[in-house]
């Protein structure tokens, strides 16, 4: 999704009222059925048992385990994504070079791959049986089992984010900004900190929050890498499955609201970001 | 340039590459057999026939939806439209349990369809029903740009011609929308194939019956049958890289269409 701009409606498209009518209800009766009633029944089920035995859900020490891992491990995925996510926008956007639109391609495969998929090649990587696997065992290296693997998994999944939101923007801007701090004597870098970045901060904050809540509710690419181990491994979706199989509802629901409470502040902040960025 | 390509290639190209090295290390008679077997052939089949399902139900009423929030004022449509993206936002494990508690016998929903004999967890439909959610923002999303910088210009002067507003809508806004509508139900079948979290909690998992393709690739690790696995994800890998081809062609057909509006 990309930040939009506001728009208004228009005398030449009355539509009649029957239509207008099946529409907004098939439209709210949708959204309605398939997303908030999930979206509903999360917290609903968290707080199922009264609020007492909620805190205590999410104060378990496993599940603080996981909470710490889950931030520790989507503050360094989305630390190097934002670095490279801005230096891929601007190579892209600032720059002719061959074989651009096939690196604007690369740069999305990602999205289109299943993250089993991307779990799977990094187990294929570094596993004990992958192409690395027996030298990292010789030098006593962990890589899948351990945070290092559910960093590259995360990294992955969550590489397109950052360049997505900047990349349309970028370009809308153009060169000319730069070309003219440039003329009056700018180095590159000054140019790129007090020219580029600023003048794409919004879309920046908003690919990183994103990318933020994609990497803390990353599932199928980490449960492939992480091994599961309760209290070590498991970030806060893994320890969300673990908790379901074992019918541990309540618990499970209860580490589940506080990712769907990122995920609701991640909008709310989408929403206020389009509102300054319209602004401007 | 060079960090970009770099960072590309560490984290992306290389890990990828390694997936279809280590296919190659089968013979291609390996590959056909594993990839042809009938607990294979049938998860690749569910996968992509139920995606293409859940994809085409997305199609409908994201349109439905689109053109409620682009078209008509309403309460609470600021609210809706801000719903459209939780799929996209929210954890996929956590709406896997919520869809599943919601479906079972005894969830909001399982416990008015399961007298009528719909069972919706733990069955096929159930995946579904978790498609079509995963998917949802995609058809939406897509389109939404296209329809509100759709010149108002061209319905009027359809209307002026004396086109009825159904005829104006049928020949002159749909196919206008029309390449943004296939990219989003490209993209929607795209993101179903995939999932992963949404689906194994509702699913039910049994192997030909109610078994996701992804899901036989998790198995097949834990057993350490990486070829087996490395197979099935070559397959869907490829399948992959063609839906994302047709998804540029299209962005790029519904570029030169909408940038040489008049």
């Amino acid at each position: 999704m990309t930040l939009r701009k506001a728009t208004r409606a228009s005398d030449a498209r009355a539509d009649p009222a029957p239509m207008r009518w099946a529409v907004i209800i098939i439209a709210i009766a949708f959204l309605t059925l398939f997303v908030l009633v999930p979206l509903l029944n999360v917290f609903a089920q968290a707080l199922s048992k009264g609020l007492a035995a909620y805190f205590a859900a999410i104060s378990n020490p496993d599940a603080v385990a996981a909470i710490e891992l889950t931030l520790i491990a989507a503050a360094i995925s989305v630390g190097l994504n934002l670095v490279f996510g801005v230096i891929a926008a601007w190579a892209i956007t600032k720059y002719e070079f061959p074989g651009k639109s096939l690196l604007i391609t690369t740069i999305d495969l990602p999205f289109s791959v299943s993250p089993v998929i991307a779990g799977l090649v990094f187990v294929l990587l570094f596993g004990a049986q992958g192409y690395l696997g027996p030298w990292l065992q010789a030098h006593d290296i962990k890589i899948i089992f351990a945070l290092p693997g559910i960093v590259l998994a995360t990294v992955f999944v969550t590489f397109p984010f950052v360049a997505r939101e900047l990349i349309p923007l970028m370009r809308e801007q153009g060169t000319q900004d730069e070309e003219a701090a440039l003329s009056l004597g700018a180095s590159g870098l000054r140019t790129f900190f007090c020219v580029t970045l600023p003048n794409v901060k919004w879309a920046l904050l908003y690919g990183v929050l994103l990318c933020n809540a994609r990497a803390m509710g990353e599932f199928g690419a980490v449960s492939v890498v992480s091994g599961h181990v309760r209290g070590e491994t498991n970030t806060m979706p893994l320890h969300v499955e673990i908790l379901y199989n074992e019918y541990q509802f309540m618990a499970a629901f209860a580490v589940a609201s506080l990712l769907a409470l990122l995920a609701l502040v991640t909008l709310a902040a989408k929403v206020l970001l389009e509102q300054h960025a319209a602004k401007e | 340039m060079g960090t970009t390509l770099l960072w590309l290639s560490l984290i992306v190209l290389i890990p990828l590459a390694a997936l279809f090295l280590k296919t190659t290390e089968l013979s291609l008679d390996r590959f056909v057999r594993i990839v042809t077997s009938q607990r294979v052939l049938h998860a690749l089949e569910l996968s992509f026939g139920l995606s293409l399902l859940a994809a085409a139900v997305n199609l409908v009423f994201g349109l439905a939806v689109v053109w409620a929030l682009v078209r008509y004022e309403f309460p609470g449509r600021r609210l809706f439209d801000a719903v459209v993206d939780i799929p996209f936002a929210l954890p996929t494990a956590v709406a896997g349990i919520a869809l599943t508690n919601l479906y079972a016998e005894n969830g909001w929903l399982g416990r008015v369809l399961a007298p009528l004999g719909i069972n919706v967890a733990f069955t096929p439909l159930g995946i579904f029903v978790a498609l079509t959610f995963v998917g949802l923002p995609f058809v939406v999303r897509t389109v939404q740009p296209v329809l509100e910088d759709l010149e108002v210009e061209l319905e009027e002067a359809a209307a002026t011609l004396g086109a009825s507003r159904l005829t104006t809508i049928r020949r002159v806004v749909l196919p206008a929308i029309l390449p943004a509508l296939l990219t989003g139900f490209a993209l929607a079948f795209a993101r179903a194939v995939g999932e992963y979290g949404s689906v194994i909690f509702i699913a039910g998992n049994l192997p030909n019956i109610s078994e996701i393709a992804p899901l036989l690739i998790v198995i097949r690790l834990e057993e350490f049958r990486y070829a087996d696995a490395t197979a099935i994800a070559a397959v869907m890998l490829v399948a992959s890289f063609l839906i994302l081809l047709v998804i540029n062609l299209l962005q790029r057909w519904s570029e030169r269409r909408t940038g040489g509006a008049p």
